[in-house]
């Protein structure tokens, strides 16, 4: 890049903006979130820079107010009951929808792009409806089958094109070889499709974790995740010290961001959000 | 004819070289380009070819050296300022814009007035012989129509200099060779300088006027197709040129044009193509330059197998310490049999032992 | 597919059993595998979603259109349309117009990788806890208002929570990283040798943006823009959280959710959550209409 060709000043300066600006959100979110931690350490924290000095006893408040231990409890259950549900009900759906063609397959794919594009406080009011007329608002059931409706077609979306990178001459050779429909699954398509499974499911997980609206909209008080706790601790603040929601918040946090962290080490951060780009509509 | 290629008498490439990061893709690279010329850039995958092509485009900065244009310094300027027309191995044709846009695209970035691009863009398509084609998109287009796109694309904007990237490597054997005399129709009609990195030896040798072979990132031999087919001057220029056999042995005599080497119990003469150094020399030849010998004398060898080409059979044998001779026959031999081989002395080269 | 037919006689079809001909149409045991996954789309998604809809025209006083004229000629409840789409919009343009050059910054970093990670964090988190961030950051005492008056660029802490923009900023920690993100998948999926292209073909960078990138990710950016949109018209927590609910951020599912499980007029719920549907498809109509007339081509144009 040493080469004597010099960029306009006008280019430059249009970088250096844009760079400015990326730098600029960027700052101002990591400091959002080092509010929260160092918040959560502090005994007091009123008009100054930093706190006056640091405790760890909030974290003990917030776990016995908040009943941390029933909520993390909850929140695991209906989590690993989604994962492992969404797993079992969308890997064998999207690999049908990767190696077969057959009438009305735009229609299927529309209805399972539809609960990924319809925003959850939309469909969740009808829905969450719906669960308590058949009595099943409020349970911890209700709050799985709820976060069911997205997470299945997500798990879809992203074990498809996975799928169809697979050569499917593959498949036809063990059956060649004499592999029955069982061993064919067993032997050849898990130990192909694992990385993809797993880095679905990972997703899955991370998503559940953080959802909010349908959770809020079905959970009753014994079926709450952390993120609805954590959402009524901070609407009902100002009967709790906020340190005890920062704790809170920060519990939250921790057992999100560590399954991103794992999450991260199998998939590419875009893939997040960007399973509408095998939208086919557009 | 109304393109022209600019006026300029020579284009110049000065040391030219090209690291990424520690690597470096190309170095020194030095060589005169009259105008005119169609020359050709050989070699095999990661040789630096396309590197150097795309210093010419602008599209890498150079690391070092300069490129002339005439007395003019062109490494320094931006792609859109040089000016040159390229065609790319993708084509990477616009593909929201029809034929006729994409041709005249450069042209419109020139602001040049609507009825000569309209004019322009016409003869271009007469030229390629698209007349038919020029309100499609791309996408509508087969391959070898969106090859004809791209060229045209390329000479409408009368560059100076058309750089070509591998053009006809995604299309099918039949269509490769259509299109290749077409490039050579185009040439021979604008006389447009041009510079085609190609890995296919029939392609530049068939194309260039001369042709330039590079290996990693240096060049090691410039000449016409005639000097690169009969007189490789490096064993590794050789084996791309098909002179597939590679006989190494101890020099038993040599004088100053020829040496001669011992292989198992006979002999190989060849014309030195460099000095040797040391006792040891390797002899190149080509399938079709050895021959079954009928006076007994050659290299001593089994046949292995034998394939019918049609004018003749080409076959595998085994030589002395298991060495692997590919020859051409006459006659249908049985696999098994012993035969002698020998070799024209004239097409024959002789290069010092491990100078590759 | 149409191996089996082959194979037999032509005149044969006829003594194909069901099942073969079900085959031959794609309709085999492996198709069957989507059925399950279908099955729970319908009885949880469409199924509530029609059943919403009969729902929200059975209201209370039994009239056909009772919910919808209630709506309608309450400005609390019709108000909401306009305080939420005067939040939606603006911070749906502003993210896209942001992320574009972003986005085309970010494509020649050699490693992206911790960049999308930092962006990534707050969709990961999620609303709650950026609100929860937001209400001590941005607050009078916060982090934020400290540096801009210790840089004297103002005199008073500068009022963020508690009001419009609060929500709003919320919606551009959040919404921005999605954005950036759908947009530079459009971004790099446009061949790179295109640019070089029209770079040889003397076109300057301003140039190759309007003539060849543009045209090429307008569909990808009216689908982002949908996309994005449809999330920030859905905002709730933080609309509650950082806003005031009780007015200026009073945003449609805030008036959805108080019918549902406050006045528990399930009914009435249902006919705002279908009018919220209604907006929402209405705006993505309107811009997927635009498109169509501002660009003209192919639109799956992306791929060299």
């Amino acid at each position: 890049m040493s080469a004597a060709r010099t960029k306009p000043v006008s280019e430059r300066l249009w970088a250096a903006a844009v760079w400015a600006g990326i730098g600029f959100f960027v700052v101002n979110l990591l400091a959002l979130i080092a509010v929260v931690i160092t918040s959560s350490f502090a005994t007091r924290w009123l008009g100054t820079w930093l706190p006056n000095a640091l405790t760890i006893k909030w974290y003990f408040e917030a776990w016995s107010e908040f009943q941390l231990d029933d909520v993390l409890l909850v929140t695991f259950e209906i989590v690993f009951a989604v994962v492992v549900i969404s797993g079992l009900i969308g890997v064998p759906a999207a690999y049908a929808m990767a190696r077969r063609e057959f009438p009305g397959k735009k229609l299927v794919m529309l209805l399972f792009l539809l609960p990924l594009l319809v925003p959850p406080v939309t469909y969740g009011i009808p829905m969450a409806t719906v669960l308590y007329q058949t009595g099943l608002g409020g349970t911890m059931f209700g709050v799985i089958l709820a976060n069911l409706v997205p997470t299945v077609p997500f798990v879809i979306l992203v074990m498809i094109p996975f799928i169809e990178q697979i050569d499917p001459r593959v498949e036809a050779a063990a059956k060649v070889f004499g592999a029955g429909t069982f061993r064919l699954f067993t032997d050849v398509l898990l130990p192909l499709l694992t990385p993809g499974i797993l880095a679905a499911l990972l997703l899955v997980l991370v998503r559940t974790i953080a959802m909010f609206e349908l959770t809020f909209l079905t959970a009753g008080p014994t079926s709450q995740t952390l993120v609805v706790a954590l959402y009524y601790a901070v609407f009902a603040s100002g009967v709790r010290a906020v340190q005890s929601i920062d704790a809170m918040a920060v519990v939250y946090m921790v057992t999100t961001l560590v399954w991103l962290v794992i999450a991260l080490r199998f998939v590419n951060p875009t893939q997040i959000v960007t399973r509408a780009k095998q939208n086919p509509a557009h | 004819m109304s393109f022209s290629s600019q006026s300029f008498r020579e284009l110049r490439l000065e040391g030219v070289a090209r690291e990424f990061g520690s690597v470096s893709a190309l170095k020194d690279v030095t060589l005169d380009i009259k105008r005119g010329e169609f020359i050709a850039l050989l070699g095999p995958s990661g040789c630096g070819k396309s590197t150097a092509l795309n210093c010419l485009a602008g599209l890498l900065p150079t690391t070092r050296g300069a490129i002339w244009l005439d007395d003019k310094r062109i490494d320094t300027l931006r792609p859109e300022e040089r000016g040159f027309g390229m065609v790319f191995q993708s084509y990477a044709l616009f593909p929201h814009m029809n034929v006729r846009k994409n041709i005249g695209f450069g042209l419109r970035m020139k602001g040049r007035p609507k009825a000569e691009i309209a004019a322009k863009v016409d003869e271009a398509l007469g030229l390629v012989r698209l007349q038919n084609q020029a309100e499609k998109l791309p996408g509508q287009l087969s391959g070898g129509q969106q090859q004809r796109v791209a060229i045209a694309r390329a000479i409408v904007i009368e560059p100076p200099l058309v750089l070509m990237d591998e053009p006809l490597s995604n299309l099918d054997a039949k269509l490769r060779i259509e299109m290749r005399g077409e490039i050579r129709r185009i040439h021979n009609q604008l006389g447009a300088t041009t510079i085609y990195v190609t890995h296919d030896q029939d392609e530049a040798l068939s194309l260039a006027d001369r042709i330039v072979v590079l290996r990693d990132g240096t060049i090691r031999q410039v000449g016409t197709p005639e000097e690169l087919y009969a007189r490789p001057s490096h064993l590794d220029v050789a084996d791309f040129m098909g002179y597939r056999n590679k006989i190494s042995g101890r020099v038993v005599s040599t004088d100053s044009r020829t040496a001669t080497i011992a292989v198992g119990d006979g002999e190989v003469t060849g014309t030195l193509r460099e000095t040797l150094s040391g006792d040891m020399a390797v002899i190149a030849l080509r399938p079709e330059d050895l021959t079954v010998s009928t006076d007994g004398k050659g290299i001593p060898a089994r046949v292995e197998t034998l394939e019918y080409r049609g004018h003749e059979f080409q076959g595998l044998a085994r030589g002395p310490g298991g060495i692997e001779l590919i020859f051409s026959s006459h006659t249908r031999l049985p696999t098994g049999s012993e035969v002698r081989l020998k070799a024209d002395p004239a097409k024959s080269l002789a290069y010092a032992q491990g100078t590759q | 597919m149409s191996s089996v037919s082959v194979a037999r006689p032509a005149t044969s079809d006829d003594r194909l059993t069901l099942k073969q001909r079900l085959v031959n149409r794609g309709l085999d045991g492996v198709t069957m595998l989507t059925l399950p996954a279908i099955v729970f789309t319908l009885a949880l998604f469409v199924y509530p979603f029609c059943y919403g809809l009969w729902l929200s025209f059975r209201p209370k006083d039994g009239s056909l259109l009772g919910n919808y004229a209630t709506f309608f000629s309450d400005p609390f409840l019709y108000h909401t349309i306009g305080t939420t789409l005067a939040l939606a919009l603006p911070v749906t343009l502003i993210n896209l117009l942001a992320a574009i050059p972003v986005a085309f910054r970010v494509r020649l970093m050699l490693r992206p990788r911790l960049l999308t990670t930092i962006l990534v964090i707050p969709i990961t988190l999620g609303t709650v806890l950026v609100a929860e961030g937001m209400l001590t950051y941005l607050g009078p005492q916060g982090w934020f208002n400290r540096v801009i008056m210790w840089l004297g660029l103002t005199n008073a802490p500068v009022r963020l929570v508690h009001n419009y923009w609060g929500v709003f900023l919320s919606l551009i920690i959040t919404g921005f990283p999605f954005t950036f993100l759908l947009t530079l998948s459009y971004v790099t999926g446009i061949d790179p040798a295109l640019e070089q292209a029209g770079a040889t073909l003397g076109a300057s960078a301003s140039q190759r943006f309007r003539t060849i990138f543009l045209p090429l990710l307008v569909p990808g950016l009216a689908i982002t823009f949908c996309l994005s949109f449809v999330q920030a018209f859905a905002v709730f927590p933080s609309a509650v959280l950082l806003g005031a609910p009780a007015g200026p951020t009073r945003v449609i599912s805030i008036a959805a959710y108080q019918a549902a499980f406050e006045s528990y007029d399930y009914s009435m719920a249902s006919a705002i959550a279908m009018i919220m549907a209604v907006v929402q498809l209405a705006v993505v109509a309107a811009v997927l209409v635009l498109r169509n007339l501002a660009y003209r081509g192919p639109v799956a144009g992306t791929k060299g």
